[in-house]
């Protein structure tokens, strides 16, 4: 169980799952850029169990395709609160084959 | 859809499919919805069917339900980075019908529940996500609307069995945001195996099943557990941590799992497997008092949107089952007395979800997430000393066994000293008693 082992592209496994994509409408948004460019802990850039939230100069960047609708991040935002959170629109979004 | 409803049900997940079923059956008009493209496909869980709670509301399903595995064995493993000290419990008891706990693959279990909910005369409409709650001036709810034209729809009462987000209750206002200490972030993959190569690894014969729970450093020193259940020709492997604890450290959950995997007791069990999915979900572990107001003016919550969840005994579909059972009794003698669905009459929800093993056994163990996160060296520093332990009395290497347990009992007091170890068991059988 070495951490430097194990590498993983969390892509690989969202490869393995069923989506449908609600084209041009994200469900999840976030609230105010600015906040996240000033967010110390950026804790949605390490939690997101679909690796959503990705970190780099400036804002936080959000892409939400691959989205498990776990709630993780706007649970965790709890001091900026600064994700709208939504289920997707009826039928879209992850669709589970086992679940 | 003008129609009035006697009751909307949001969700097709255990708890909402346990409802409508119910209520279904005693002849009123009820409408579920649902927002995935079927029922199932927003749901996941370990997953662990327990039968008691839905022997009680279809007796026979044993007949026709999509079960995997029956449980004839539980381990129970504490590990540290390259061994485990390990609880076996097998029994013939366990391999007897009427079967006690199954695994389930939820898609496929949530469809058949949901067709017996259709059977008993539900409307179930699909690909249809509820936006929010009507209600009138006084506050009562009288219906919902949903993300279709004319999307609303009205009914006496909506039961919200929305899952642990529960945007609706949220917005209105019947529930805080979630606390990050109240909630496990698990995440989880499926790998499909020939069956008999699934029976030969865990010693197991056909339809009999085994599960895995794990605990120690797996979890890097966060509340949580890893499991392992064995389906009819697939392999569940996860783990899950308390959101507060995830927050703190700087491991991503799928690294987590990818670490849990490769772990030399676990990574023989998949070998080969095929992986077919990755999936997340959040599990309300706040236990007792984190649950909020269930009742109202025109609503009930019930499942996992009323954080009912045994966290300690990993009980959860169980509890969604009764308590949408019991939500429906309720509702169901409400009317047939001819009482209004307000406030006051539907109390008697709470006060038979009291009298049941439901809130007995959340309140029971009321005090333990507090307990645990307060005392992270349950799951650190003492799986690594009972590693180490047993490594060391059983390495034969020239050295007699009193001093090696002398070593140990040095190495216990030298981690936790003399009266944190009084008081780490005393806190345990505080938390269990």
């Amino acid at each position: 169980m070495n951490a430097k082992a194990v590498s993983i592209k969390v892509e690989d496994k969202l490869y393995q799952n069923r989506y449908l994509v609600d084209a041009g409408r994200p469900h999840i948004q976030i609230k105010d850029e600015a906040v996240c460019a000033r967010c110390a802990t950026r804790q949605c850039t390490v939690c997101c169990p679909a690796g959503c939230y990705e970190d780099g100069e400036g804002p936080v960047v959000l892409t939400t395709d691959g989205c498990l609708e776990c709630g993780t991040c706007r649970v965790i935002c709890t001091t900026h609160r600064n994700v709208e959170w939504e289920y997707p629109r009826g039928g879209y979004g992850i669709q589970f084959k086992f679940g | 859809m003008s129609e009035k409803f006697d009751v909307i049900v949001v969700g097709a997940g255990a708890s909402g499919n346990a409802a409508a079923y119910t209520l279904a059956r005693s002849g009123l008009k009820v409408l579920q919805i649902e927002r995935g493209e079927s029922p199932g496909a927003k749901n996941v869980q370990g997953a662990i069917l327990y039968s008691d709670a839905l022997e009680r509301i279809i007796p026979d399903f044993r007949e026709e339900a999509p079960l995997e595995r029956h449980i004839i064995e539980q381990r129970m493993w504490v590990m540290d980075e390259r061994s485990y000290v390990g609880t076996h419990f097998r029994s013939d008891d366990f391999n007897k019908p009427p079967y006690n706990r199954y695994t389930i693959i939820r898609a496929r279990f949530d469809k058949w529940f949901s067709d017996k909910v259709k059977e008993a005369g539900a409307l179930v409409i699909c690909e249809t996500t509820v936006k929010e709650l009507l209600r009138d001036d006084a506050g009562k709810v009288i219906g919902v609307e949903v993300d279709r034209t004319d999307g609303r729809i009205y009914a006496n009462l909506v039961i919200l069995a929305d899952g642990v987000n529960s945007t609706l209750a949220r917005k209105a206002g019947f529930r805080p945001e979630l606390d990050p200490r109240h909630v496990a972030l698990a995440v989880k993959e499926i790998h499909f195996l020939p069956k008999d190569v699934i029976e030969s690894r865990f010693n197991i014969q056909d339809e009999e099943g085994v599960v895995i729970e794990m605990m120690g450093k797996i979890t890097h020193g966060m509340m949580g557990t890893g499991f392992l259940y064995t389906n009819s020709d697939s392999i569940s492997v996860g783990v899950g941590c308390l959101l507060s604890d995830f927050m703190a450290q700087k491991i991503t959950p799928y690294q987590l799992l990818e670490q849990l995997k490769a772990h030399s007791s676990v990574a023989p069990m998949l070998e080969g497997g095929e992986m077919k999915e990755y999936a997340a979900h959040l599990i309300p572990e706040g236990g007792y008092h984190a649950i909020p107001q269930i009742y109202g003016d025109g609503w009930m919550i019930v499942g996992d949107s009323g954080m009912f969840v045994n966290a300690v005994h990993r009980e959860g579909s169980n509890l969604a089952m009764t308590t949408g059972r019991i939500a429906a009794e309720t509702v169901i003698e409400l009317n047939r007395e001819g009482k209004a669905m307000s406030a006051a009459n539907l109390a008697r929800y709470r006060a038979r979800l009291d009298d049941s093993f439901v809130m007995k056994d959340l309140k029971k163990y009321k005090d333990l997430p507090e307990i645990f996160d307060a005392n992270k060296q349950f799951l650190t520093t003492y799986p690594s000393l009972l590693n180490r332990s047993a490594y060391d009395m059983l390495k034969v290497d020239g050295e007699d066994k009193r001093s090696k347990q002398k070593d140990i009992y040095r190495g216990f007091r030298a981690e936790r000293g003399l009266m944190g170890l009084l008081g780490d068991a005393y806190k345990l059988w505080r938390a269990f008693r």
